[in-house]
Formats: structure tokens, C-alpha cells, sequence
């Protein structure tokens, strides 16, 4: 036994260690993890400043007249006791439905399609082509196609809820579909053979094996794609959103006489506070408060699909 | 094909109906539904097509429009862009979306790679699940909260703060690091070269020309910004704002961070761990491994990330739209400093000026004519991008 001569086995292991490793000798190397470090740290430190002062400027806001934020509407003087999200949240919550009943069951069935049943044909790969250019596609560009065929063509030129919520839906659906096909593309093959071994059609194979597996994959794309709807605003301005003042309606929340209406929406009050803080600086701080909603609800509905998806990555190894 | 019979082997079958191909494909009521379903599917998988070919028709038939409407005079060299007095100047939008790119990319790149390069070569699994989801929260926060804190924070915090002669000060180190390592890796090349095919020479010789190009547009853009008018005592706009480019390309630059990050990292992720392994075993450390084995292995993918990264940064709109400094009229400026509208912003703007666009001479065919420039312009750096990456997928 040599090595014995040399000391305790740990030490050995240490010395060995070192001489391979050379930690602390390292200067270079040891600087260039520092800055690759350094780098990450920035992007955290951006994400808390960030955070910190939306939260610093809004909170005023928020402590004092709560209740009346909430329930206010559009005003043109920011001292207005009812100035307020009110309107920015029905027209937020019916977009995100319209979102929801529209490009969730197309996008799905898309992506069930090109992985399950499409065959290796020209078709497939155009359909594959365009999904994945849409995806790219600058959401500008979604706000002049909903301009153009929900404004200009079928509504004379009037800006309606429909219009941006049928925009949005537009502006997820490659998502939704790239998302799901993913997850679906995940599910073991050998569930579908399974399946098929005890006489099950392709349908029951999907609806019973291929979809509940991948299911929470695709709750969190979809889950993902809705927050993204929720806090886009660039194709809402394009379909003519209003950022000015917007006369409060009578009749309930849930009133679907609405659709045809012009609308607001969470992000585009916030962008016409912001416009607004040039003439009236109190502005500012009402749009601080509106972010802090905005961004309560996005990163709730951003965390749940991440931790969704973590907890079955992990379930699964 | 009710002829076609399985001859029975097995002694249970004896004395029943031959099985046939019918009787396995078993009732037609089931195979018709299972068609209806398959078809119902193909439906929803074409409607991505038919939403492509309404986006390129709606763009197309606008700007054709435009373009046979208009006097093209007033598309170039004019002073600035003021669609509803009929001046449309690309120029003046085109060299804005390119200012608030290049600085965007300036902030994302570095920070993008960096944290791309730690988390897939150096991080322990634990800092990972820990940090990871920080950049991911990043991903999610949306572009009129970045728009808010490009106004209100790095505009009078950062920005202004500094000052134009502090920023012209960091922008000539940024160009003399630039230079240093564009020298480095050519003397490295030059080192190297003997053995290398004259393919491989010329395309290292373009690249070099390429990178001593963008050193002089550096140059003469710094020296112009340096050279420029005080913006201080500009009063052209018709709604004056706070706020200027550079602001605005930050915020850009940092959105598009988390972009860049991740699409990295998938890059660097596909390097085999073969390949590492190899280079730690001829006694090389983590960094020269990291540097000299694992990014050249990546390259495509990296460069795939910053086109992403630089499409995405082009195709912004509110945080340019909020903090550019421009209302809804933009004079022609090449100076980060002063206020400006990009392509995105000029067509918000525009779209915000009034409730209703619809039918103001060419005004409104104006937007289209700019969103098809726009859409070709990603399009052709989305379609670059992805060669990039079959790139990396083919390699591994």
C-alpha cells in the first residue's frame, strides 16, 4: 500500500484534487465564470429594479382609494376619485375568453393532427412552414390583419371587443400549436401501441392514452399563450383599442352585448396613462398601479404553468 | 377483398367463419367516424395556412396601394416622417429600427450568451432550478411594463444620467474591445493557418471584411452622434415627449435577453457531452474548454439566437411606441439621444393618433406599406435563423 505512506486516504484525495483542478490557482478562469455570473446576475438585477419601482410608483395608488380603482373607469384628470381599471379588466377578461374558446381547441386539434395523423406529404410540410412563420411574426402585423378584416372589411371601419379578442386568438394559436405538439410528441409510443394491441381506433387512442399524458403539457402552453394574450398590447392599438376616455356602460360585467362595442383593454390603459403623464404627472402613478395588477395576474398564470410543468418533468424523470 | 382469408391456425378457430381483412377492419360506421375526425383536424391544422395567406394578402393589397398611389419623392430623403401630411421618409424610420436593434442586441447579446453560457456549462443543478425560472419570469413580463420602465426608470435614471458624453466615452471602449478582439482572432487565424482549404480562407477573408465594415459604420455613427446638435433645445415635435432611443432600445434590448438566453442555451445543450469530456481529458481547463471546444461547436445555434434575437428586437412596438421620445411624427435623426419612432412605433402611433384610421387618403395604406417592409424583414431573418439551427441539429 503505498498510498497509506503518504498520509490519511482524504488527504491524498485532496492533493489530488487540487493538483487536477488547480482551484484557486485559476485566476482566468475563475474571472470568466465571475463574468458569465455577472451577466445572469444583471438580468436578475433588471427583473428587481424593474419590480421594484412599478411597485414604489404604484403603491399609493393602491393603498388609498383601493375599492374605487378597481371600479373606476377612464377619466381625463388622474385626481378623479373614479379613475380606475374597471374597463381595462372586462375587456382583458373577455379577450382572454374569446382566446380561450377560439385558438385553445383549434391550436390543439392542429397540433393532435401533424403529429398524429399527418402523413409525410408536401401539405404537412406547408402547414408545418406556416406555423412556424407565424410564430415570428411581429405581433404589429396580427393588429393590421385584424384591422384589416375586422374593421375595415366587416365592421365599416368601427373598432369592436370582437376585433381584438379574434386578433389575439390569431397571435397564439402557432404557439398554442408548437406547445402542444411538443407535449403530445413526448408521449411514450409504446402507450400508443398499448392501446392499439386491444383494438382501440386511433380516435380512442388519442382521447384515451396520447391526450390525458400530454395534458399537462399542453395546460401550460396554453396557460403560457393566455398570459402572453392577456399582456399584448401593440395589435389591440392596431384594431383601434381606445387609450383616450371610453364611456362607461350600463349593464353588467358579463354582459355579451359588449362584444360589438368599443373596448379597452389592461395593457392599453396603461399605455394611455402613460401618454397621459406628459400633460398630468399624477398619470404615472395610476399606470404603476395598473402594471402591478398587469403583472400580478401574468406571472400568476407564467408561474402555475412553470411549476406545472417542473412537477411532472420531475414525476416523470 | 372479402375473398382474401387468413388460413386458422390455431385449434380454437376450428369450426368458425375464416377470418377476414373486413372482419379485422371491423364495423364501417367506426372507420367512417374515425374520417370525420381525421378530417376535422386537417381543418384545424390549415387554418394556420389560410391565416398566412390573409396576412400576405391584407399586407400586399394595402401597400400595392400605396405604392402606386404615392409620390415616391416623399418616401426618401425626406427631412422626416409625417404620414398625415403625406410625407412617408423610410429612411427615417428604417435608420431608427436599426439604431434601437444594434443598441438592443448590445444589451442582449452579452447578457443573453453570458447567462446562456452559465447556465448550461457551469451552474449546479440547484442554481439552475433556482435562476432559470427568474429568466423565464423575465420571458412573461409584457412589453408595455418594459415600456413604463424604459420611460420612467432608464430613461432619466440611465440614460440621462450618464449623459451623451459618458455614453460616447463607453461607446468608444465598446469599439476598442471590439477591435481588440477582431485583431486577436485574426492573428489566431493567421497562426493557424497552414492546412486550412482555400474554401475555408476566402469565407474566414468575407468574414473579416464583414467585421472591419460594421468597425468603420461604428466609427462614423459615434462620430456622428458626437458631432450632433443638442437635443436639448429641440422643440420640432408636435406633442413633445420624454424619453429618447436609446431608453427605448434598452428596454428592447432587455425583453429580448431572455429570447436570446434560451435559445442559446438549447445550442449550447446539443454539444454531445462527448466533446467536453474529450478536451478535460487532454488536460484542458473548463474554460479553454468552454471557449475553444463547446462555443465553436454551437456557433450556428449562437448565431441563430442573435438573429432571433435581432428579429424580435425589429418587430417590437410599445416600448419604442412609450419611450421613443416621438409622438406621432418623427424628424430623421441618427443619434440614439434624441427622440425617434421605428418602423413598429410609426405604425402605433399612427393607428393611436385618431380612434379610426379607415380612409385618410394614403395615410392608412402608409401602415400597410411599412408592415410589409417589416414582414419581409423578419421573415427573411426567422427563415436565416432556422437554417442556423437544422444547422446544429444536423451536426449532432
Amino acid at each position: 500500500m503505498a498510498v497509506s505512506t503518504l498520509g490519511s486516504s482524504s488527504d491524498v484525495t485532496k492533493r489530488v484534487e487540487q493538483e487536477i483542478f488547480r482551484q484557486g490557482s485559476d485566476l482566468k478562469g475563475s474571472g470568466f465564470r465571475a463574468a458569465l455570473l455577472a451577466t445572469l446576475g444583471i438580468s436578475v438585477l433588471i427583473l428587481v429594479v424593474l419590480l421594484g419601482q412599478v411597485i414604489v410608483d404604484g403603491w399609493p395608488v393602491l393603498t388609498t382609494n383601493f375599492g374605487d380603482f378597481w371600479s373606476g373607469t377612464l377619466r381625463s384628470r388622474s385626481s378623479d376619485s373614479k379613475l380606475g381599471i374597471s374597463q381595462g379588466l372586462v375587456g382583458s377578461f373577455w379577450i382572454a375568453i374569446t382566446v380561450a374558446v377560439l385558438a385553445f381547441p383549434i391550436g390543439i386539434a392542429a397540433a393532435i393532427y401533424l403529429e398524429e395523423y399527418a402523413p409525410q406529404n408536401l401539405m404537412t410540410r406547408v402547414i408545418d412552414i406556416s406555423i412556424r412563420n407565424l410564430a415570428g411574426v411581429p405581433s404589429v402585423v396580427y393588429g393590421l390583419l385584424g384591422l384589416f378584416l375586422f374593421v375595415k372589411l366587416a365592421n365599416n371601419g368601427q373598432s369592436s371587443l370582437y376585433a381584438g379578442g379574434i386578433t389575439l386568438a390569431i397571435l397564439v394559436l402557432p404557439i398554442i400549436v408548437i406547445t402542444s405538439a411538443e407535449a403530445i410528441r413526448a408521449v411514450p409510443s409504446s402507450l400508443r401501441q398499448g392501446a392499439y394491441g386491444v383494438g382501440a381506433t386511433k380516435w380512442d387512442v388519442i382521447r384515451t392514452q396520447v391526450l390525458p399524458f400530454a395534458a399537462p403539457g399542453i395546460l401550460t402552453g396554453t396557460l403560457l399563450s393566455l398570459s402572453r394574450a392577456v399582456g399584448e398590447a401593440a395589435p389591440l392599438i392596431l384594431v383601434g383599442a381606445i387609450t383616450g376616455r371610453l364611456a362607461p356602460r350600463d349593464g353588467s360585467f358579463l354582459d355579451l352585448g359588449q362584444f360589438g362595442d368599443r373596448f379597452t383593454a389592461m395593457p392599453i390603459v396603461i399605455v394611455g396613462w402613460v401618454q397621459e403623464s406628459g400633460r398630468d404627472a399624477g398619470f404615472a402613478a395610476a399606470a404603476g398601479a395598473a402594471i402591478v395588477v398587469l403583472l400580478a395576474l401574468v406571472i400568476a398564470m407564467n408561474s402555475v404553468a412553470v411549476m406545472l410543468r417542473n412537477y411532472f418533468e420531475n414525476k416523470r424523470g | 377483398m372479402a375473398d382474401i382469408s387468413i388460413p386458422s391456425t390455431s385449434a380454437g378457430a376450428v369450426g368458425r367463419d375464416p377470418l377476414t381483412v373486413d372482419a379485422l377492419a371491423g364495423p364501417r360506421k367506426r372507420a367512417r367516424k374515425e374520417s370525420f375526425i381525421k378530417g376535422i383536424f386537417f381543418i384545424a391544422a390549415s387554418v394556420s395556412i389560410i391565416i398566412s395567406i390573409l396576412i400576405v394578402a391584407s399586407l400586399v393589397r394595402e401597400a400595392w396601394t400605396f405604392a402606386t398611389g404615392v409620390e415616391w419623392a416623399k418616401t426618401w430623403g425626406q427631412n422626416g416622417w409625417f404620414p398625415r401630411q403625406g410625407v412617408y421618409d423610410m429612411p427615417t424610420l428604417l435608420v431608427s429600427s436599426l439604431i434601437v436593434t444594434v443598441v438592443a442586441m448590445l444589451v442582449a447579446g452579452p447578457l443573453g450568451l453570458g447567462s446562456a453560457i452559465y447556465l448550461s456549462e457551469y451552474a449546479s443543478k440547484k442554481t439552475r432550478s433556482l435562476l432559470k425560472p427568474v429568466l423565464e419570469v423575465l420571458a412573461g413580463v409584457p412589453s408595455v411594463v418594459l415600456g413604463f420602465f424604459a420611460l420612467f426608470f432608464i430613461s432619466p435614471q440611465v440614460i440621462e444620467r450618464i449623459g451623451r458624453n459618458g455614453w460616447l466615452v463607453i461607446g468608444a471602449l465598446i469599439f476598442v474591445a471590439y477591435i481588440a478582439l477582431v485583431i486577436g482572432w485574426a492573428r489566431n487565424l493567421v497562426q493557424r493557418e497552414a492546412g486550412t482549404s482555400i474554401g475555408t480562407q476566402v469565407k474566414r477573408i468575407l468574414i473579416l471584411t464583414a467585421l472591419v465594415a460594421t468597425a468603420l459604420i461604428l466609427l462614423w455613427w459615434i462620430n456622428s452622434v458626437a458631432g450632433s446638435a443638442d437635443p436639448a433645445a429641440d422643440n420640432f415635435f408636435t406633442v413633445k415627449r420624454s424619453g429618447q432611443l436609446a431608453a427605448a432600445a434598452v428596454g428592447v434590448g432587455i425583453l429580448t435577453i431572455p429570447l436570446v438566453a434560451s435559445v442559446a442555451e438549447d445550442a449550447l445543450a446539443s454539444v454531445p457531452k462527448e466533446l467536453r469530456d474529450a478536451s478535460a481529458g487532454l488536460g484542458a481547463r473548463k474554460m479553454t474548454t468552454t471557449i475553444q471546444v463547446v462555443l465553436p461547436a454551437a456557433v450556428s445555434g449562437i448565431v441563430a439566437a442573435f438573429i432571433i434575437g435581432i428579429s424580435r428586437a425589429l418587430g417590437e412596438t410599445m416600448v419604442v411606441f412609450m419611450a421613443g421620445g416621438a409622438a406621432d411624427a418623427a424628424r430623421f435623426t441618427s443619434s440614439p439621444f434624441e427622440g425617434g419612432l421605428t418602423m413598429t412605433a410609426g405604425m402605433a402611433s399612427l393607428a393611436t393618433g385618431t380612434d379610426n384610421v379607415v380612409g385618410e387618403g394614403l395615410t392608412f395604406q402608409s401602415l400597410y406599406f411599412v408592415g410589409f417592409v417589416l414582414f419581409v424583414l423578419t421573415l427573411t431573418l426567422n427563415i436565416v435563423a432556422g437554417r442556423f439551427v437544422n444547422r446544429v441539429r444536423e451536426k449532432y
